[in-house]
């Protein structure tokens, strides 16, 4: 039996009176891929960004129910989110990195944690690096801006400055939404290597990417989790009529 | 029945449907482009000739006029034409109330863009733009009968003084400093806060390690553009200076700018002599000192782009 990570239990997200996910539980498996799939607003992008309470800096936002992680409940008051969010690291749809060299978008957050001796910062940038698949590629200018990359490399810095933060959890949010194919395949390989070290939740709308890469794939519709189960029975066998039409592309 | 128009009229250029308009519109655009560019340049020749005349025509040495802090040019046997009080004053008022007002008005900027995005800007945004339509007069007005009793009684001095030149000049450039800086902030995109915050960062490392340096070179901008104001600014800053020809030792001395000389004495000196010609030459460093900090401008836009 394979342990979970995240415990999700009577979720529900509201915007405002707006309710956008209503009552979800579900356990996220440990050093595994889970997908989450489903039609633009149903709430899976919501519920990815209130894990690491993301979602907080959305004026009107607010979460109730439980996502135990450790035997706390990230929902807390007592939660401090910024230290949270080192553990629950998050790439996003568009690379956002900052407008620094290469080098400095991994140690910026390094030193934050008061990380600051050279020899350990090249290190972790190494590290990082090579992990994100990245190294080969920019060892030789680490000190040239990161806006300089092309999207594909942007994105997989973006990853590697989340994993420099050593996180338990990665959430991406349709990370190769925006790339070509073939950097979309390197982020997806990057994504299956990453899974031994770290437990990883996918937003995505390519049903390809789900089926190819994650262990689990959960369908949301309309801020409910229609069907979770494992990705191979999901999209050969599903067991819900409304699984079968979206994975099958008669709607969303 | 409407008479449906020959081809050649409908679809010709020279048809009635013709591009008639078309042509006098663009005349007309084209011609307040030509008037706007020739005035510039016109002034720009005017004050390089006269502000010229001082040191070709009058032999008054360029490096006097620069470096020497002896101004008495009603001396009849052995007038000076040392500017540099003036000079001095104006850099020195303009840098001292920049350096006031850069940090409140990016401070004003960051209230209103991330922490109180909702009601700062509600309240501060009114403010700003009440700041910048008080004229220049009123600002001095204020200065001359409360800020100068005011130092004069509790700091020291007279009152009149690079203090109170400071004071003023820099109320009156925070909400230029403000509001640039606050389009500055607000346009840099939402997911360069994403990702800091998603990686542990508390709102104020994200502000000082990632906005503030993002969108540093539109704050040097908006700094500059302050800075060009006040050093080009005369009348509050005369009203309250105390505009006096001497070097000023301390922020307690009254003192005199550029700008503040030209305006005092422009007046009473003949067109034409040797006096009123050194106005001039004050006249070209102000415009020369625009040019200066335009191309500064340029140049930090140009550094945004490259990002």
């Amino acid at each position: 039996m394979s342990e979970n990570i995240l415990q999700v239990r009577n979720l529900e997200i509201y915007y405002g009176d707006k309710r956008a996910v209503n009552g979800i539980s579900m356990d996220v498996e440990k050093n595994a891929i889970t997908a989450l799939i489903g039609p633009s607003g149903c709430g899976k992008s919501t519920f990815l960004r209130t894990i690491n309470r993301m979602n907080d800096l959305i004026p009107g936002a607010r979460a109730e129910g439980e996502i135990i992680y450790e035997d706390l409940n990230l929902l807390s008051d007592q939660m401090n989110v910024v230290a949270l969010r080192k553990e629950i690291g998050m790439v996003f749809q568009k690379p956002n990195p900052f407008p620094k060299s290469i080098y400095d978008n991994i140690t910026h957050a390094l030193k934050y944690n008061r990380i600051k001796k050279k020899s350990q910062l090249d290190e972790i940038v190494e590290e990082s690096l090579r992990k994100a698949a990245l190294w080969d590629e920019v060892k030789d200018r680490l000190h040239k801006s990161a806006l300089s990359l092309s999207g594909g490399q942007q994105q997989r810095l973006c990853i590697a400055r989340t994993i420099a933060m050593k996180p338990t959890v990665v959430l991406l949010d349709e990370p190769s939404s925006a790339l070509d194919p073939i950097s979309n395949a390197k982020v997806e390989e990057l994504i299956i290597e990453l899974k031994k070290e770290y437990s990883i939740i996918i937003v995505t709308h390519n049903m390809g990417q789900a089926s190819r890469i994650s262990d689990k794939t959960a369908f949301f519709l309309s801020g409910d989790l229609m069907e979770y189960d494992v990705t191979e029975k999901i999209f050969t066998n599903p067991s819900n009529q409304k699984t079968e039409e979206y994975i099958s592309g008669r709607f969303g | 029945m409407e008479k449906i128009m020959p081809a050649k009229d409908r679809l010709l250029k020279s048809g009635k449907n013709g591009l008639g308009n078309e042509m006098r519109g663009k005349v007309l655009v084209i011609l307040c482009a030509v008037i706007m560019i020739s005035v510039t340049i016109s002034i720009t020749i005017f004050l390089g000739t006269k502000g010229l005349q001082s040191f070709i025509k009058n032999g008054v040495s360029p490096i006097e006029f620069i470096t020497s802090t002896k101004w008495n040019p009603t001396n009849k046997a052995n007038p000076e034409y040392g500017a540099f009080p003036f000079i001095f004053g104006s850099f020195a008022v303009t840098f001292l109330s920049a350096l006031v007002a850069a940090p409140l008005g990016i401070g004003a900027a960051i209230f209103m863009t991330e922490i109180a995005p909702s009601w700062g800007k509600k309240i501060l945004q009114p403010v700003i733009e009440l700041l910048v339509g008080i004229p220049s007069v009123v600002y001095g007005f204020i200065g001359l009968s409360v800020l100068v009793p005011f130092i004069r009684e509790n700091i020291g001095g007279l009152g009149f003084s690079l203090l109170a030149g400071t004071i003023v000049l820099s109320i009156m450039i925070l909400p230029t400093i403000t509001s640039i800086a606050t389009d500055a902030m607000s346009s840099l995109p939402k997911s360069l806060r994403e990702g800091s915050y998603a990686l542990g960062a508390t709102r104020w490392q994200t502000i000082r390690k990632v906005l503030i340096p993002a969108g540093l070179p539109t704050l040097l901008t908006a700094v500059i553009l302050g800075m060009a104001r006040a050093f080009g600014e005369a009348l509050a800053v005369q009203m309250v200076i105390g505009n006096v020809r001497d070097l000023p030792s301390s922020f307690l001395d009254a003192s005199a700018t550029l700008t503040t000389i030209i305006t005092l004495n422009m007046g009473h000196t003949t067109y034409g002599s040797v006096e009123n010609n050194t106005l001039w030459s004050m006249g070209l460093i102000l415009l020369i000192m625009s040019f200066v900090f335009i191309i500064l401008i340029r140049y930090f836009s140009s550094r945004r782009k490259m990002q």
